[in-house]
Order: structure tokens, then C-alpha cells, then sequence
């Protein structure tokens, strides 16, 4: 399987993604934003990190790159689209997925590891969980908290688009285990087509148990098988 | 021409560093301080005379990339 990582100025887990890929067997391509074409690529990867020194907004600068008018073109025929952390903000940015990503509640940039539950594992990043599994993945954000209208929010939980809520290790879903504000506990979305995973925790620092631990992989197994 | 526009979060949305802000405010002893946003301030300068034009300009620029239409509002003004 073909992939891509795209690579910004200021990416920073450009490498670490695709570590993660080749480990995993997919054939992997860095792409720089400059570039305006695409390798033939079944799942492209928007790396987390800070393209562009976060101005303006976070990702916003990214989002009218060169390499994103391909990027968007793939989407729309079908291709897998993950943004992780940075990744995300960039997706919304190019309006491929809704809403917005403010700063953290508490005003801090927030690294550490957080609890997940899977809530819906039927799409293509994580049928290779089971529907509640609790994972444990790496955060590294200043802007996480996920915002959008009340209607969309509701086509989101309708229409199981929320792979992703933070919880804690025995899995409740509240406020007290929402690190940094999101609405309804969101740590990643898809589009209505689910061809398209934005999320804030970071799958890839996940596929090692010698320096963390190995939840991230089976999503992306899901994406291989 | 030079134009500025000024950027807020729209009002239902949190904006905790304007809460910072105004908290900080009021424990300075600033006891009429009622409401505080915080936001960006950018200007912008065109080769443009006609302000109805230099205006539209920087709307689409507005609409195009400075603004997050979903939890920013602008305002535009000639300076």
C-alpha cells in the first residue's frame, strides 16, 4: 500500500509518521509543500507539527500550500486523508473537515499522554479496534479544543463520525478527563464520506513498546488491511 | 490606501485569554470593567484610491484566509 507524508516548514512529526509507515509495511513518499504532484497514494498523512510557525491560525498558511489544492482533489476522489495534531488543524483549515480547533481551555500547551475510547470503529482508521477499547496515546497541543455548531455536532454523534473521545482509564467520558476543552470530549473526527480522519492525539509516537507503547498501530493495520 | 481590520471571536465561542485578561483587569482594582475581548489587528496597505474597491479587497482577503468565518467576525476600516 502507497503512502504520503507531506512535509511543511515547521512539520515536526513528518519523520516520526513515516517511521510508523515503513514499519508497518506501507511504501512510503515524503512530499514537500512546494510540490504540485502527488505520488499514486492510498492513504496520505498530514504530519503534526508547527508549518509555518503556527501564523495567522494554526494551519491556516498550510492550507493554501501548493501541494493542498492535491491533497483536497485526492480527497474528494476517495483517497484515506489522515491529519494528526497539526495535521488536523490543516484539514479543517482547507474546510475538508467542519468546525474548528481553539486554543486549550487552561491556556497551556498540554503534552502528555491521555486515555481514548474508541466509540466508533466503523470506517476505514479503526476497524481494527474494538467499539469501546480504551487506548492510551501521546498529546502535544496548544490549540486541541475542538468547536463546532451545535447542528454539525449533532450530525457528528448521529452519524458516528467520532472515532475518538477522551476518557479516562476506566473509559467514563467527562469533563474531568477533557485535557483541553473539547466539546463533547472530541479527540478526532471524519467527514460525512469517512475517507477523511482529523485527529489531536498522536497514533504514530504509539508503535513501540521500548519507548511508549503499541495502541497506535492497529490504526494504522486498519488502514493496510 | 491603508485599511485595518480588526479580528474578535465571535461571541459564543470561549475566548480564555480575554477571561485572563479581564480577570487580571478586575483583580488590578478596575471595578468598572463590565466585558473584555481579546482578538488580532492587522493593516493592510493597497495600491488602490477607490474605497469601495480597497474595501471588497480586503473583505475577499478577509473571507479568503484572515478570518475563521466559523469562530471569527471583522470588522474593516480605513486608517
Amino acid at each position: 500500500m502507497n503512502s504520503t507524508v507531506i512535509v511543511f516548514p515547521g512539520s515536526n512529526c513528518d519523520r516520526d509518521v513515516a517511521t510508523a509507515l515503513t514499519k508497518l509495511q506501507f511504501k512510503n513518499k515524503m512530499v514537500w509543500h512546494k510540490d504540485n504532484n502527488l505520488p499514486k497514494s492510498d492513504l496520505i498523512v498530514i504530519p503534526g507539527g508547527f508549518s509555518y510557525g503556527d501564523y495567522l491560525r494554526s494551519g491556516a498558511i498550510a492550507a493554501k500550500s501548493n501541494i493542498l489544492k492535491e491533497v483536497i482533489r485526492a480527497a474528494n476522489s476517495g483517497c484515506l486523508i489522515l491529519g494528526i495534531c497539526n495535521g488536523f488543524q490543516i484539514l479543517i483549515e482547507t474546510g475538508l473537515l467542519q468546525g474548528a480547533l481553539l486554543r486549550n481551555r487552561n491556556l497551556k500547551f498540554i503534552s502528555k499522554d491521555v486515555y481514548l475510547k474508541v466509540i466508533n470503529n466503523d470506517n476505514k482508521f479503526c476497524k481494527n479496534y474494538k467499539k469501546n477499547n480504551i487506548i492510551n496515546l501521546n498529546i502535544a497541543h496548544n490549540e486541541g479544543n475542538y468547536f463546532t455548531q451545535k447542528d454539525h455536532l449533532k450530525e457528528l454523534e448521529d452519524n458516528a463520525l467520532i472515532p475518538f473521545k477522551y476518557c479516562d482509564k476506566e473509559g467514563s467520558i467527562n469533563d474531568k478527563n477533557n485535557p483541553n476543552g473539547s466539546m463533547n470530549n472530541i479527540a478526532g473526527i471524519l467527514n460525512n464520506k469517512k475517507n477523511i480522519l482529523g485527529m489531536m492525539p498522536h497514533p504514530e509516537r504509539m508503535i513501540d513498546s521500548l519507548i511508549s507503547n503499541t495502541d497506535g498501530i492497529e490504526l494504522f493495520n486498519s488502514v493496510l488491511n | 490606501m491603508k485599511l485595518a481590520v480588526i479580528i474578535t471571536l465571535k461571541k459564543d465561542v470561549l475566548d480564555p485569554q480575554g477571561k485572563v485578561i479581564e480577570q487580571t483587569l478586575q483583580n488590578m482594582g478596575i471595578n468598572s470593567l463590565k466585558n473584555l475581548r481579546q482578538g488580532k489587528y492587522i493593516e493592510i496597505e493597497l495600491n488602490e484610491l477607490d474605497e469601495k474597491k480597497a474595501h471588497d479587497t480586503v473583505e475577499n482577503m478577509c473571507k479568503k484566509l484572515l478570518v475563521n468565518l466559523i469562530i471569527e467576525e471583522y470588522k474593516i476600516k480605513k486608517i
